[in-house]
């Protein structure tokens, strides 16, 4: 098959530093052809290259698409080739429905007037196209992060598609989503269209890609046939970080002491819609150096559970009681929940974890400047020497204590919000998400992380969605679901089909539509 | 950290210390060459003694706004309510004292009291109920207006006791026998501080260095300190010669002083910005951000009241027009001055570089006969230009 995409010899660079040297890089019709690589290997600047966002002359290299050697100006040019990108951050407008959202740019249209019914006709053929079942009068902001994907897709559709990017599709979805999505794009394939798919998640990549192509430090480093040969992640993983990882989760010997957290009968409700209620009286504890994994489905209550538990920040008519180190509390504050010694890392670093205009030293004292203000006036050269420590003991990838935190990549950011949390000395940390968005090899240094926390006598909770990771790094895996914890296993016995069988058992039982999605998640090895 | 620069080849370090420096002495430089045309273009009238401290007096309470206003842009807020708010205050203060014979210093700080209470009740509705400051504070502005006009029933109301006035039109006392027409006692207050100022940045930068930390290149620091301690004495040796240091300057720069110091080194003022640059990290890192957003409408109705209380003095009348359009030359000020609209950014010291720039213009172009018509139109440009180039900045 000849190629429908080639970008020979590109090469790029930014006030002298090389983002991609001479890469060559090719999409066949009805491909799906994965680009991994850690964050900052280039994967986007390539991307950016060929949609335009670079134009013609700003880099070294042609591009020949379908046959012609094309030189875009801006991202037009490539739209109206059918080469569509579709962002990490969703461009989609949350107050306005999905058939406006849709048709935003491009309206069918007479005499400058918008065709409703048209609108409406081809918003739900686009919609039965990416399989989501909704109205096209829904508003964007009352639709889960997974649905609003689908929207993005099916505007997408909407246009002249031959070539669909992807830049992290998955990155905020559920294992059930997630897979939902993997199925369109091979639905796409079938169509003859072309997909390039940027991810960090490898058992996805190895799902669907045709083709894999590793990217790092701006240079093609590998490139895997999956048709011609069998995947294997390890030697992905190998040419991405150019280092042997014997394994992706370090090793760990846990020591498990008393009980530090423990919160019995604890119920909260919808703060919206107060008659909801959203954490159904659950109990849950933590232990001295444990780490405890929270596993369930998007919208199981499991961020909305630590949020309440953290000073009451999500939630109204919150009761039950917490106990900390055998000790009733009640924290009824988020500043009071750090005295107390609990911290919780969100699962949103940009929006809710990071001041990004602020330095790195800023953002590593914000949650405890009393430590280094006595007498309220802040010791600058103390502080200073605390960012430092941290900046080592964490090893922050920045040019000083003194970069803005916006400037940092994924998993540096990371790093800063957790060495925040860390320098509030807490006895109990959950971690939201904490690897979201972050590279293989950043992972694996939060990972260690998490482990010397342990190691400390920490408690550490552990929410995520990528079941492999929970697997990899707790002791105890709790499943969550629908507000209540639906099972309990213990690390070394916890598998991906038994956590998935707790949560669909609990679905059949509530007779809740979501059992579909569910089955989708659990049928993944 | 050190190590780094020790490594770094010197002409580098100065080449990047200049550049990183630039956008901070960007807005200074602008009010050098601004003064420098304006003192060539009116044939040295700018810097004379007497439109020296006539400028002082002019802006006096803009600039004393401006450092509650920063506050408030910081938290990503706006209040619009401080010219009505300061022109009812001065209504207020002339009720008290001409109307009723309050004593003026018990008068002064009922005056306060009133200031801050107003920025209490609007903070109120902007901190924890979450109406945008911008309709509180519009709303503010027409009550207050009102308000300032039923107090004084559309009239004049004056003239203060002669121990108020001197708050605006008074002059320290001197206590050295008089040279000439120099004032010593503010040529010595002025000598003492320009030795502060270099002493207090050289035992920082000892400190700094002896804890290795990267500091500013040695010449560069001796040519700002020389540079800052020439300009603090000439200003001073300027104002000496007239009727020495205007008691007004002396409470200003006591009130830069301490917001500056606040802004940089204290908790508050990190929690402030912090609110800022992203409100909903900042409540989850244990910030109260509605206390904070109160507080900082607080102290902008303090000051307010105090710039009221200043400008009345100067008039030595309170009209119902006092206070007419001061939130926008504030507000502008702060602008100016570097303050971001988005909240999380900007300095004390650039808002009063913002406040300066505006009154140097002001007074300028009022020396040059150019009509109140095409001032307007220039101060506007100047604003929108000093946004674009700081925006242009960021970018960059």
């Amino acid at each position: 098959m000849t190629a429908m995409l080639e970008m020979r010899n590109v090469s790029k660079s930014f006030s002298g530093v090389q983002a991609l040297r001479d890469v060559n890089f090719s999409v066949e019709a009805g491909q799906i052809h994965a680009l991994v690589g850690e964050n900052g290997a280039g994967k986007s600047t390539l991307m950016k290259v060929l949609s335009g966002v670079y134009p013609a002359g700003s880099y070294e290299g042609t591009i020949v698409f379908e046959g012609e050697e094309r030189r875009f100006r801006d991202i037009n040019d490539s739209e109206a080739l059918g080469i569509i990108i579709i962002h990490q951050e969703l461009a989609l407008i949350p107050l306005m429905s999905i058939a406006e959202n849709i048709f935003l740019s491009h309206p069918p249209s007479k005499f400058g007037v918008i065709d409703r019914d048209e609108v409406y006709k081809r918003t739900r053929e686009l919609l039965a196209q990416v399989g989501l079942k909704e109205s096209p009068d829904t508003l964007i902001t009352d639709l889960g992060v997974g649905k609003q994907q689908l929207v993005e897709i099916a505007k997408a559709l909407s246009k002249r598609v031959r070539m669909l990017i992807l830049d992290e599709p998955t990155a905020s979805l559920n294992e059930a989503d997630s897979a939902a999505l993997l199925e369109r794009l091979m639905k796409f394939r079938e169509q003859g269209i072309g997909s390039i798919l940027i991810s960090h998640k490898l058992n996805e990549v190895a799902k669907v890609a045709d083709h894999i192509t590793v990217l790092r430090d701006g240079r093609t480093v590998d490139g895997i046939d999956c048709r011609a040969e069998p995947i294997q992640e390890d030697r992905i993983i190998r040419s991405m970080v150019n280092r042997d990882l014997a394994h992706r989760f370090p090793e760990r010997s846990a020591k498990i002491g008393e009980p530090v957290l423990e919160v019995s009968n604890w119920s909260v409700y919808h703060p919206i819609h107060p008659d909801r209620q959203v954490i159904k009286n659950v109990k849950f504890g933590v232990k001295r150096g444990e780490v405890v994994g929270i596993a369930g489905l998007m919208g199981a209550g499991r961020t909305e559970f630590a949020m309440s538990l953290f000073g009451r920040s999500w939630g109204t008519n919150i009761s039950g009681r917490i106990a900390l180190e055998g000790h009733e509390i009640a924290l009824t504050s988020v500043a009071a929940a750090i005295d107390a010694g609990l911290a919780y890392v969100t699962e949103d670093r940009k929006q809710l974890g990071l001041i990004l205009a602020d330095d790195v030293r800023k953002n590593i004292t914000l949650a405890s400047l009393k430590q280094v203000a006595p007498g309220r006036v802040i010791d600058d050269i103390a502080e200073l020497k605390v960012a430092s420590d941290y900046r080592n003991r964490m090893r922050i990838r920045c040019s000083d204590v003194y970069q803005e935190t916006s400037q940092l990549s994924g998993g540096n950011q990371q790093k800063v919000v957790l060495s925040k949390w860390l320098m509030t000395d807490p006895k109990v940390l959950i971690l939201d998400e904490p690897t979201r968005g972050i590279d293989v090899g950043a992972k694996y240094e939060i990972y260690c992380i998490i482990n010397e926390l342990a190691e400390a006598g920490r408690g550490v909770v552990v929410i995520s969605s990528e079941m492999p990771e929970l697997l990899g790094i707790c002791d105890r895996i709790c499943v969550m679901n629908d507000g209540a914890f639906v099972g309990e296993f213990p690390g070394a016995e916890a598998t991906q089909e038994k956590i998935m069988r707790a949560i669909m058992r609990n679905e059949r039982s509530n007779g809740n539509g979501a059992v579909e999605a569910a089955e989708m998640g659990g049928s993944q090895p | 950290m050190t190590d780094k620069t020790v490594s770094l080849p010197e002409e580098r370090r100065h080449g990047s210390f200049i550049k990183n420096n630039l956008r901070n002495y960007g807005m200074l430089m602008s009010l050098l060459a601004i003064m420098l045309f304006f003192q060539v273009m009116t044939g040295g009238t700018l810097l004379q003694p007497l439109n020296l401290t006539n400028l002082v007096l002019q802006n006096s309470y803009i600039v004393i706004m401006a450092l509650g206003m920063l506050l408030v842009i910081v938290t990503g807020h706006i209040d619009l309510s401080v010219g009505s708010v300061a022109g009812f205050v001065g209504a207020v203060a002339a009720l008290l004292m001409v109307t009723y014979k309050v004593d003026y210093t018990l008068a002064f700080i009922i005056c306060l009291a009133v200031g801050a209470a107003i920025g209490a009740a609007q903070g109120y509705w902007v901190a924890y109920f979450k109406i945008p400051s911008f309709i509180v504070t519009l709303a503010g502005m027409l009550v207050f207006k009102g308000l300032a006009l039923a107090v004084l029933q559309g009239q004049s109301l004056g003239p203060f006791p002669s121990t108020f006035q001197k708050l605006s039109s008074g002059f320290i006392p001197e206590l050295l026998p008089e040279a000439g027409t120099l004032h010593p006692t503010s040529m010595l207050i002025g000598a003492v501080l320009a030795l502060g100022l270099v002493y207090a940045s050289a035992k920082s930068r000892t400190r700094e260095v002896s804890h290795g930390i990267e500091v500013e290149p040695y010449a560069f620091f001796l040519g700002k300190s020389i540079v800052l301690a020439c300009a603090v004495l000439y200003f001073t040796y300027l104002i000496a010669t007239y009727r020495g240091l205007p008691n007004v300057l002396v409470i200003m720069s006591a009130l830069i002083a301490l917001y500056g110091f606040v802004t940089r080194r204290t908790v508050i003022g990190r929690q402030i910005y912090a609110v800022g640059g992203n409100a909903k990290a900042a409540g989850l890192s244990g910030i109260k951000t509605e206390r904070l957003t109160f507080f900082t409408f607080v102290n902008m109705g303090a000051l307010a009241a105090l710039a009221g209380l200043v400008f009345a003095a100067r008039l030595n009348t309170a009209t119902p027009k006092a206070g007419l359009g001061f939130e926008l030359d504030v507000i502008a000020a702060c602008f100016i001055g570097g303050a971001s609209a988005y909240g999380g950014v900007g300095r004390v010291g650039g808002a009063v570089v913002g406040a300066m720039i505006m009154g140097v213009m002001n007074n300028g172009m009022s020396i040059l006969g150019i009509g109140i018509d095409y001032q307007q139109v220039i101060k506007g440009l100047v604003l929108l230009g000093a946004v674009c180039i700081d925006v242009y900045n960021q970018r960059r």
